[in-house]
């Protein structure tokens, strides 16, 4: 009898357990297998499995790349970078032309582009979109400020006025050279917005995008996803290719590669490097390695003993195995860093003989300095993953055993991030791991934002200053000839590398996951991909 | 009752003034500035000024909590710093979505969980009872982001019966209406869509259920066990009633107190303690919405998303106590 009870229980268990399951074998062909909808067809849906949501998707309003990567799609810039680098291709503009004197810039625009809202585009409109931002204050365009000195009425701001000559003609006139300021132009913040949708939705222009791009917004469920469909209109004859693409939001980067595997996403960033080879070995799936635009560091802060010693800094240096840590935790897929921006930037200075690994170097430098017997520090590893730094506690470790072998005795401290990022910008921490991602490509927005003693409590974490390195970069700032220009940029990173106030670790190519199906995806260098020219091949 | 349960709801306003307070605290003790936060590493020191301004967050606490509380009294929530958007208009789909997931969980977990420990008390040291047991123990001290991988692992790579993310197939949406999407599907007749909204909510809700689900069937067991030594268990079996009668009427009636107990604070605890489970499954729910909240020290969202958890938490503690009163005619409220 009793048996007869427990033996009915469990087998009703089981079954509730055995439905759930069988309920969904024969649908499972439909969450995994491509296109279930049944809808237009042709081109595909594509499932984008990211980190985490979009901000806003105001361009002009935003600065988190998660908002970026969905913007790029959806709005054009008035110039656009190569397929994987910054060099100014065309954009909304056709053509430009610069005056002698590098003041005048003069943009023949696109005729016939149409914004998503049915209006035109011409030169009215981006007219409007500058004098928006240039009306603007920090809090709102945050980007405009950075790149373009300030805001209507500032001393720094280097437009002077922006014009329309006709209806297909820009000119814009600054008030001194500014010699990054065609790649400007192309970076994602300056995306030129319906100026239509803008006076209609006002605050919630960010909840309502309305671009010229390959992609229309459809719909946004918060912290889930983003929905863009093809534009019809677009300018780019038989693009884009794909009928919809949806940015899911799926936090935990090893429950987004078993979405993938699952089939659930087709295409996947913040892919582990130690799941590289995983992917590599499915045959579903394939690797896509973003170029590297990046430089992940150990920080000095040069003004708290004994790191304010150039020698002791210069010590350090030596005592970083930087292809082991690679090998470790990159999967490999990062170089060894010498200077403070990878190669690809314009102005690398390719003859600095990096500080090789040599413990036995390291240490007569520290002697030489006076801390023969070594001292104690603290090391702080960064809390979060970022693609030029994946494990910042591991890669401390590494660090720290090495300074071991020189008498360094370092201490590991980490910080929940946003403390951590704000205790280290006060100069609390003698030693820090962070990482920057180039905005556009130009040597500017490495060796002056990060290096430079105007950027010490904002970017310049570790409080290194120079004159002599500051005159560099601030002359390098308005020289508009390329080659001159690298030739000073050439010269600020020997005077860097003699200061030594980072250990520069890796420039990492961040690995992005994909099933087998998605063609003509060409990660971008900045972090936002275009995928006008994706497509999804039928199985 | 009715006085009762009027005076348990007056009882609420000082504790949740009183929690508001403590968030408010808290959140500020912590360093990071959300005006460093929002504008990025690359912000100038001006800028965050300024912003601070513009958020409200240069004026004293005192003002800053005043005006936070005369909001709530108008139904204002305020407004999140990070987005702009007004939280009242947007904290409800995140809530939908947690409130659907712990659902699930916690009916995975009482029907399992009860059985379980039912089973185990009635057949006492049986090989039923050990296996029971230990599942049991395996179950409470089980990481839930690697329960959460495993089962993704499991159930969608290897045998494709399960998605393994997300709240619906996102290439077939579902149109939202009340934000509950078995209930959406349901109203607009879509059962294919229904069909994946359950099948979206088994992998995570057994995650979330598992430790609910461990410890009712250790509280059940034990309840049950006491229950089923009295003499009214006694003398039912003596008067020839059914066992099966015996165990899931007379006994579990009187051993359900304690059970419900356990219910009612795991449930709450699961619409707060929700986030790694919404994390691992990219769960669109209110413990990712204010964990983030807290990374952007977005101080509205965090302040109101707890207050409107812990508000939820507190009622289902009354709904427990109510139900004591409906369950065991001993237990009367004057």
């Amino acid at each position: 009898m009793k048996k007869k009870y427990i033996l009915s229980l469990v087998f009703v268990m089981l079954l509730s357990i055995g439905l759930a399951g069988c309920g969904g074998s024969n649908e499972s062909s439909g969450d995994g297998g491509g296109d279930s909808d049944g809808g237009s067809a042709d081109g595909g849906t594509l499932i984008f499995g990211r980190g985490g949501d979009s901000v806003a998707l105001d361009p002009a309003a935003v600065t988190d790349g998660e908002s970026f990567k969905v913007t790029k799609n959806i709005f054009d810039t008035l110039l656009s970078y190569g397929e994987q680098d910054t060099e100014i291709n065309p954009g909304l503009a056709e053509d430009w032309e610069v005056s002698e004197d590098g003041k005048t810039y003069t943009l023949m625009l696109r005729e016939g582009v149409k914004f998503h809202d049915g209006t035109d585009f011409n030169a009215d409109s981006v007219v409007f979109n500058f004098e928006r931002w240039m009306n603007g204050s920090e809090e709102s365009f945050y980007y405009y400020k950075s790149m373009f000195g300030g805001f209507k009425g500032d001393e720094g701001h280097v437009i002077e006025s922006v014009t329309a000559k006709d209806d297909y003609t820009v000119e814009f006139k600054l008030k001194r050279p500014q010699a990054p300021f065609l790649k400007n132009l192309a970076m994602s913040p300056f995306a030129i917005a319906s100026p239509d949708a803008i006076e209609k939705h006002g605050d919630k222009f960010g909840e309502n995008p309305v671009g010229t791009g390959p992609f229309v917004f459809d719909q946004w469920s918060r912290n889930d996803k983003i929905v863009v469909t093809k534009n019809e209109d677009y300018w780019m004859d038989g693009y884009p290719k794909l009928d919809r693409v949806i940015f899911r939001a799926i936090p935990d980067n090893s429950a987004r590669l078993n979405a993938l595997m699952a089939g659930e996403i087709d295409l996947m960033d913040g892919l582990n490097p130690s799941d590289v080879s995983q992917v590599e070995s499915d045959e579903n799936l394939e690797v896509f390695f973003r170029p590297s635009m990046n430089v992940g560091y150990l920080g000095l802060t040069s003004n708290r003993e004994p790191l304010n010693n150039k020698k002791v800094r210069q010590a350090l240096n030596h005592a970083v195995d930087k292809q082991a840590i690679i090998d470790a935790f990159y999967a490999g897929q990062a170089e060894p860093a010498k200077n403070p921006m990878p190669p690809v930037i314009g102005g690398y200075n390719e003859d600095i003989e990096p500080y090789e690994y040599d413990l036995e170097k390291a240490k007569a430098l520290l002697k030489e300095a006076g801390y023969e017997d070594g001292f104690d520090m603290e090391l702080w590893a960064m809390p979060v993953p970022r693609p030029y730094m994946p494990d910042g506690q591991k890669v401390a470790e590494v660090i720290q055993s090495s300074f071991a072998e020189i008498g360094v005795n370092a201490e590991i401290k980490s910080y929940e991030w946003a403390t951590y990022l704000e205790k280290a910008r006060n100069g609390e921490a003698d030693s820090f791991l962070l990482g920057w991602t180039g905005d556009n490509g130009d040597a500017d927005n490495f060796l002056y934002v990060l290096l430079d003693k105007d950027n010490i409590g904002s970017n310049n974490y570790t409080y290194y200053s120079n004159d002599e390195l500051h005159d560099l970069l601030i002359e390098a700032q308005s020289t508009p000839d390329e080659e001159k220009r690298n030739e000073l940029y050439k010269e600020a990173q020997e005077i860097i590398h003699e200061d030594a106030p980072w250990i520069p670790l890796v420039h990492s190519k961040p690995a992005l996951g994909g099933s087998e199906r998605v063609k003509g995806f060409n990660p971008h260098p900045t972090g936002s991909d275009t995928l006008t020219k994706v497509t999804l091949e039928e199985k | 009752m009715l006085a009762y349960t009027i005076r348990r709801l007056l009882m609420l306003i000082p504790v949740l003034f009183g929690m508001t307070l403590i968030v408010f605290f808290m959140i500020r003790a912590i360093p990071g500035d959300p005006a460093q936060v929002i504008l990025g590493q690359q912000a100038t020191e001006e800028a965050i000024k300024s912003l601070t301004k513009q958020l409200g967050l240069d004026q004293p606490w005192y003002i800053q909590y005043v005006d936070y509380i005369k909001g709530l009294f108008t139904g204002d929530l305020g407004t999140s710093l990070r987005t702009s958007s007004e939280i009242s208009g947007e904290i409800w789909p995140y809530l939908a979505a947690t409130l659907e997931l712990s659902l699930v969980a916690m009916v995975i977990a009482i029907f399992i969980g009860v059985n379980a420990g039912i089973i185990s008390a009635w057949f006492q040291n049986s090989w039923f009872d050990y296996t029971a047991m230990v599942l049991a123990l395996v179950g409470v001290s089980m990481p839930v982001f690697w329960l959460g991988l495993m089962e993704q692992w499991a159930f969608s790579l290897e045998l494709g019966w399960l998605p393994s993310t997300g709240r619906e197939n996102v290439r077939n949406p579902v149109e939202a209406i009340t934000h509950l999407y078995l209930i959406d599907t349901l109203i607009q007749g879509r059962m294919d869509q229904f069909v994946e909204v359950v099948r979206h909510l088994i992998l995570p809700g057994i995650a979330l259920g598992t430790i609910p689900m461990a410890i009712i069937a250790r509280m059940t067991r034990s309840s049950m066990l006491e229950v089923m030594r009295s003499d009214f268990v006694r003398t039912a079996r003596a008067k020839g009633t059914r066992m099966f009668w015996v165990v899931y009427k007379h006994s579990l009636k009187n051993a359900f107190i304690p059970v419900l107990t356990v219910i009612g604070l795991q449930m709450g605890l699961l619409l707060g303690g929700a986030i790694l489970t919404e994390t691992i499954f990219g769960w669109p729910g209110i413990g990712r919405y204010i964990y983030d909240a807290i990374g952007f020290r977005d101080y509205p969202v965090i302040q109101s998303g707890i207050l409107i958890v812990a508000v939820i938490f507190v009622f289902i503690n009354l709904i427990v106590d109510l139900l004591y009163a409906a369950i065991d005619p001993r237990i009367k409220y004057n």
